[in-house]
């Protein structure tokens, strides 16, 4: 047999991903609601985190509070990243039985599956980032809240650095998604796995605080967990807080916790599929 | 080597069970109980090329466990499958490729998306060529009359368009292989009629080998050619449909509508008296005993008739005596 030449090879994928984000992209409502929410919390977030810069000394702070006061803004845009939630379409397929159309297809199930969270994923990320940047970074200012604004990169590196980040942070997303996904397939409903998600991953990548915010004998671990990867190091890029032989570091961090929680993901879907009764009907 | 070879196929599924109420419910969470329950308790067959199989059996026979097995979605827990000389859950991506199914309970088209833009994915899915594809689909959609649902989302479809789109869905690909797991469940009748005449031109215009379930006896008198009958999990029977219907059933019935205030015989001569309302009387008799025209001449001699109508029994009453004569129905 012949090896399939690449662009028949990936096909499938690029046109599931491409349904997915272009069908995703049409939910307006649903994209200025989550605004609509994203921007209040993000005020209560820069609120808090001023009077916290305020009240207490904080000489050798690794970030000054226009940063965090920009990292608030930039975790709320990129909300939606942080993986506390399978994709909606897997657990309805678990529940309607057509999981078993899945097995169907000849493609790797993982793989179709992946892009089609990824998809799903990116579609509803672009519009909410976008908007909270005219929002944040261009609303403000002009209301002469500049203080309180979204402020551009450290430099043209480090915003390089920051969009190859943001990248590898949906793939990451993706892979810790696809685990929800197969966890939801396997007990057969998705809102025990979303109730025990949620916490975790919101403290961890660094959505609900900086995490160089937190105990300085944490860092190193937090750094070095997998969640770190889906905000707070592409916030560290941006600030140039990692740049040179660090920021590359920290890409590579990326890519190795995306290796390795997507082979977990790959053998675990393998193990579940094997397992899987389809009954009834 | 057969085109398709089942041999000795089991699966068990495994139930988790509780006792009904609170008390059950809490014992539940200290202790689970779980019961095996055996689908296929080793069913054999095996299907040519172009052949036209219908797999009836009560609910719970282990019809659909079949055909899952043989999409490649379960993994048997014994015996072996091959089609084409392949294992369709070892070898899947390759087996898949070659196979349609639909699931006339499920779908596989997108809900929210407009059935084109469903085709169109699974062009890129399958890999089809695009010059290919647009032939078939166009073929597909002039078969099955899908015009004007294309630019439709799936979930705005009725029951008929959406089965039809789904058939269309599963054939994109021009699968060797069509398994229908009830395609006509729920349908009206002249979308059923649509389903089976569509099917029947695939089979026999295409080569298509088609494996279909279904509870509708009508698809199978009109559709196939050979039927198994599965009850319990395994292989009652296999047959052709006519051999099937002779061998469990020798028997006809006359239903004899006399005239107004004409006397009605007590008894006719070769016939069972199965049962009499008002000026109607119904005889059930033995072909081989006596024919049908004696036995119509004999009573019109001495009785005033106005109507005659012979029946065959139905498939279903044949299927319905085969599983109780197999103490096969639903526990």
């Amino acid at each position: 047999m012949t090896p399939m030449p690449v662009r028949e090879l990936v096909r499938p994928y690029v046109a599931a991903f491409a349904s997915r984000f272009l069908q995703m992209l049409q939910y307006r409502t649903a994209a200025l609601a989550g605004f609509g929410t994203q921007c209040w919390w993000g005020g209560i977030k820069v609120m808090v985190l001023a009077a916290f810069y305020g009240g207490a000394s904080m000489a050798g702070t690794p970030m000054s509070l226009a940063q965090a006061i920009t990292y608030s803004w930039l975790s709320q845009g990129l909300l939606v990243l942080v993986p506390w939630l399978g994709d909606p379409e897997v657990a309805q397929a678990v529940r309607t039985g057509a999981v078993a159309y899945d097995r169907l297809r000849p493609v790797d199930a993982y793989a179709l599956w992946f892009v089609r969270s990824a998809g799903w994923i990116a579609a509803r990320a672009l519009p909410r980032v976008a908007l909270m940047a005219v929002f944040a970074a261009v609303a403000l200012p002009l209301a002469g809240l500049g203080d309180w604004a979204w402020q551009p990169p450290a430099s043209l590196a480090a915003a390089i650095a920051f969009l190859a980040s943001a990248v590898l942070a949906l793939l990451l997303s993706t892979a810790m998604v696809m685990l929800l996904n197969i966890a939801t397939v396997a007990a057969l409903n998705e809102r025990g796995i979303n109730a025990l998600a949620g916490p975790v991953v919101i403290v961890f990548s660094g959505n609900l605080l900086p995490l160089v915010l937190l105990p300085d004998a944490w860092q190193a671990a937090l750094l070095m967990q997998p969640f770190a990867g889906v905000v707070d190091i592409p916030a560290r890029l941006y600030f140039g807080l990692m740049s040179g032989p660090h920021a590359l570091a920290g890409l590579g961090l990326q890519c190795f916790w995306i290796a390795v929680l997507v082979a977990l993901g790959h053998a675990a879907m393998d193990r579940t599929m094997r397992r899987l009764e389809v009954q009834g009907g | 080597m057969p085109h398709i070879l089942v041999d000795h196929l089991r699966k068990t599924y495994r139930i988790s069970e509780r006792d009904p109420g609170v008390m059950g419910a809490l014992r539940g969470l200290v202790q689970r109980r779980h019961r095996t329950v055996e689908a296929l308790s080793g069913v054999s067959f095996a299907l040519e090329r172009g052949e036209l199989l219908g797999f009836i059996g009560p609910n719970g026979a282990g019809k659909s466990t079949t055909i899952k097995i043989l999409a490649g979605i379960l993994r048997p827990d014994g015996g072996r499958v091959e089609i084409d000389g392949r294992d369709p859950f070892a070898d899947r991506e390759r087996h898949v490729a070659r196979i349609g199914v639909v699931f006339g309970q499920r779908t596989q088209l997108w809900w929210d998306l407009p059935v084109g833009d469903g085709f169109d994915l699974l062009r890129d899915i399958y890999r089809v060529d695009p010059q290919r594809y647009r032939r078939t689909r166009d073929e597909l959609v002039a078969l099955l009359h899908l015009e004007r649902v294309l630019d439709q989302p799936v979930r705005q479809l009725s029951l008929g368009q959406r089965m039809r789109a789904e058939i269309a869905a599963a054939l994109l690909h021009e699968p060797d292989i069509l398994f229908l797991d009830e395609p006509t469940i729920g349908l009206d009748a002249p979308s059923k009629l649509a389903v089976r005449d569509f099917v029947r031109r695939a089979n026999r215009e295409r080569g298509t080998t088609v494996l279909l379930t279904t509870h509708d006896m009508h698809d199978i008198e009109a559709l196939a050619r050979r039927v198994i009958i599965i009850g319990h999990g395994r292989v009652l029977a296999d047959s052709p449909v006519e051999a099937l219907r002779a061998q469990v059933m020798a028997e006809r019935r006359l239903v004899v509508d006399f005239a107004q205030d004409a006397e009605l015989p007590e008894r006719v001569a070769g016939a069972r008296m199965h049962s009499r309302d008002g000026q109607t009387l119904v005889l059930d008799f033995d072909p081989a005993v006596t024919t049908a025209p004696a036995l119509i001449a004999r009573i019109a001699a001495t009785h005033a008739v106005e109507d005659i109508r012979l029946e065959g029994l139905a498939i279903e009453a044949v299927i319905a005596r085969f599983y109780a004569m197999h103490g096969a129905a639903e526990a």
